[in-house]
């Protein structure tokens, strides 16, 4: 049977298994919605700003590791999503977005919501295509989803034209193979570079494993458990690696970097060997790179050869599939147990145990992060935005599954929280999903809130209310003579009858006694809620190192506030 | 980098054969850009195989740049295979044409120094001439500095192509590391880890 463009693209979504997709449709794009009406099986979640459609599907990519599926029409649309897409490529999130196009006639000229898409979205997809004729679109497709899940995972863009969609119909062909001579993932790594790994590791006597984000994407973590367990390596995670071992394992050693653990830290910086699991070397983990590490041998396991090399000079780079690499690697690392360098790992934890909660009147954000992961069990899908309430949730909130820390790392774009835990919820219905705001962020995106009762995705939104843009209001306090100028928000509104005009619950906490009630109604009532916590507004993050220096540089909370 | 902060920086000599699609180019400048790699010179045209085109990038920077430069030329999708040539037997040629001012008197004298380089002479005016001139960019730029004098009204180059002697099909650098596919990709592996994957007791 003969099929239009638009046709042809719901054909091949199914063909890929999608089964849902989150947009908003404009003139160019709706020859697609068109014939999405006809395809119930491809569920379309309607969102209120395209930059929810690309979180949206971002935040669901990471839930399940399958591919995030978001549309948008041309111009404004599809600029829109830019900020998603961006988010997801420097995050490595396998995401597709379609986009519609003004008609092949008319581009180049101007035309009404016409933007050069692909252009635009160049240095921020991992490819893009623009769809000339009906006979393209579907290897496009198939291509895009290839590329989008295999390899470093990361975001295509299909741009269709408008009478592409609708114009000549043509034989639907789905191909059974992609043909990309110049896009090769690797899988196994080279033997030799993973024999040289093992012997690293087998000298080393004091190792550190940095897990990053390619132990979810690989899905290693179990390789990664057994390596730590075989050799007694302890376990750091950088912000994207979190969930990828379970934060109460004895090996476990915390984030490090600028708001990491001091002690991983200071592990890091006395350590002999870094055996980097699926991590780039970001300058929010590295500090200063000519201090970073100065005793430590380094391992580097990467799947894109790319990153080998780019920031830290590996001594031994392994590229590969992170998994198929440790599974490589594990006969050939022997049994170990380092018993001193643990003990000393254990020291520095006893010496600088890096969060406290201190005894205050006022609502401490940390005390809520702290109450709000007892009450889960550790067990929900957390998605923060960015900044101050981010690194708390990284520092307080325990993880015992994969995938269940999910934010927005290298781009750090605020606004994430509220329309990636849309899109984690439709992903993972069976699991308590809460987005964690500040009230800055939260503002960015709170529009979707009217997308979450809509759909009936049943999200607990929880905001950090400090009334400042914490993070930055960090900075000037620190490094800017306190000069708070633009960080202050003096009128927000009232959040909890915001909440109450989308027509959900909303509560406000201001005490402390108050705040463990309010996470079990909200986790009691059957649908979306919004929880307002007023917290005390001049809260720091700690430990911390500023930007560009190194461990040696490094603020601890001072300790005239600390009490026990 | 060395301890001043300073790049050594060197020529270096790259090789990439890419899709001949539209927007490849544009692609594979974005990336320069977007890197803050710098091109020397850039030449682009079609190859021995249908469909493909081969571009030779003159690059500067040190050792780590070009690695880098290739590595990340390699990582879009539209280019097949990188070669860095730095350290090759190359065969590396630039083709340039110069105008150079002439008068009657000295018109003889620049055809003499024009073959001297085997230049061709393929163009003449009252007032100037064109010089073709082929060869390596050494070769190139003594002839220019021999035709200064006279008074250069106009000069183009094309930039330098290159190519790897002897071998027919000599693949060169492997610091890309993916010029043969290892074990392909096992799309089974991740089916079977899908979603569902769990710490077991932790």
């Amino acid at each position: 049977m003969k099929l239009t463009g638009a046709e042809i693209v719901c054909e091949s979504l199914l063909q890929e298994g999608v089964d849902v997709m989150f947009g908003l449709p404009g003139g160019a794009v709706l020859p697609l919605y068109g014939a999405l009406a006809k395809y119930p099986q491809l569920r379309h979640i309607l969102v209120r700003h395209e930059q929810a459609a690309a979180m949206a599907a971002d935040g669901y990519a990471r839930a399940t590791g399958k591919v995030g599926v978001c549309t948008a029409t041309s111009g404004p649309g599809a600029t829109n999503l830019i900020t998603g897409i961006a988010s997801a490529q420097m995050d490595s999130i396998p995401m597709v977005a379609i986009t519609g196009q003004v008609p092949r006639a008319a581009i180049g000229r101007d035309a009404f919501q016409e933007t050069d898409v692909t252009g635009i979205t160049l240095p921020v997809t991992k490819h893009n295509y623009l769809v000339m004729d009906v006979t393209e679109v579907a290897p496009a497709i198939k291509e895009a989803f290839h590329i989008a899940r295999t390899g470093r995972p990361g975001p295509v863009l299909v741009d269709i034209p408008k009478d592409v969609l609708q114009g000549d119909k043509t034989e639907f062909v789905w191909p059974e193979t992609v043909d990309l001579a110049g896009y090769n993932p690797p899988g196994d790594a080279d033997p030799e570079e993973v024999a040289h790994a093992a012997k690293l590791i087998n000298e080393a006597k004091r190792p550190i494993i940095i897990a990053g984000h390619g132990v979810l994407i690989s899905h290693a973590y179990e390789e990664l458990r057994e390596l730590a367990e075989k050799a007694h390596v302890p376990v750091i995670t950088t912000l994207l690696g979190i969930s990828s071992f379970p934060t109460d394992h004895y090996l476990s050693m915390g984030m490090p970097g600028m708001h990491g653990m001091a002690y991983a830290s200071l592990a890091i910086d006395e350590a002999d060997l870094l055996i980097s699991l699926g991590m780039r070397f970001d300058d929010r983990v590295t500090g200063r790179l000519s201090d970073f590490a100065p005793n430590a041998k380094i391992v580097h396991v990467d799947i894109d050869p790319s990153e080998v090399h780019k920031n830290v000079k590996a001594t031994a780079p392994v590229v590969g599939d992170l998994k198929c690499v440790l599974k490589q690697l594990l006969p050939l690392v022997e049994p170990n147990v380092h018993i001193d360098w643990l003990q000393h790992c254990d020291t520095l934890r006893a010496e600088h145990p890096s969060i406290n909660i201190r005894h205050t009147e006022r609502l401490l954000p940390q005390f809520v992060l702290r109450r709000l992961t007892e009450a889960t069990g550790g067990d929900a899908i957390i998605v923060t935005g960015v900044g101050q309430h981010q690194m708390w949730a990284a520092q307080y909130c325990a993880f015992s599954e994969p995938n269940t820390l999910i934010t927005s790392g290298g781009l750090g774009s605020m606004g994430f929280e509220v329309p990636a835990a849309l899109g984690a919820k439709v992903g993972r219905p069976d699991k308590t999903v809460w987005s964690i705001a500040g009230d800055g962020g939260f503002q960015m995106t709170l529009c979707d809130l009217a997308t979450a009762v809509e759909n009936k995705i049943n999200v607990k939104f929880a905001i950090l209310n400090n009334g400042v843009l914490g993070m930055v209001h960090q900075w000037q306090d620190l490094f800017y003579e306190r000069d708070y100028f633009a960080t202050v928000y003096s009128a927000n509104p009232d959040f909890v009858r915001l909440a109450e005009a989308y027509g959900i619950p909303g509560i406000r906490v201001t005490e402390k006694n108050d705040v463990n009630a309010a996470i079990q109604q909200a986790m009691e009532i059957p649908g979306p809620v919004v929880v307002d916590f007023v917290v005390k507004e001049d809260e720091n993050v700690y430990p911390m190192i500023p930007a560009g220096e190194s461990v040696h540089e490094m603020m601890e909370e001072p300790l005239s506030e600390v009490s026990s | 980098m060395n301890q001043n902060g300073h790049y050594r920086e060197q020529l270096h000599t790259i090789v990439a054969l890419v899709q001949d699609k539209p927007g490849v180019l544009t692609r594979v400048a974005s990336m320069f850009r977007r890197r803050g790699f710098n091109i020397a010179s850039l030449a682009v045209g079609k190859s021995e195989q249908p469909g493909l085109s081969r571009m030779t990038f003159v690059v500067t920077g040190g050792e780590d740049t070009v690695s880098q430069v290739t590595k990340q030329l390699d990582k879009l999708i539209d280019v097949i295979r990188v070669s860095n040539l730095s350290g090759e037997e190359v065969v590396a040629r630039e083709l340039a044409l110069i105008k150079v001012r002439t008068t009657p008197e000295n018109r003889a004298e620049i055809i003499q120094i024009v073959h001297l380089f085997r230049g061709n002479v393929v163009d003449v005016g009252a007032q100037s001439m064109v010089v073709e001139i082929t060869g390596e960019e050494d070769k190139i730029n003594a002839l220019n500095d021999l035709l200064e004098p006279f008074g250069i009204v106009e000069m183009l180059r094309t930039g330098l192509v290159a190519m790897v002697r002897g071998q027919s099909n000599a693949r060169v650098s492997d610091d890309v590391g993916l010029e043969q596919p290892r074990l392909s990709y096992d799309p089974e592996i991740r089916a079977a880890h899908m979603v569902t994957a769990n710490y077991e007791g932790v």
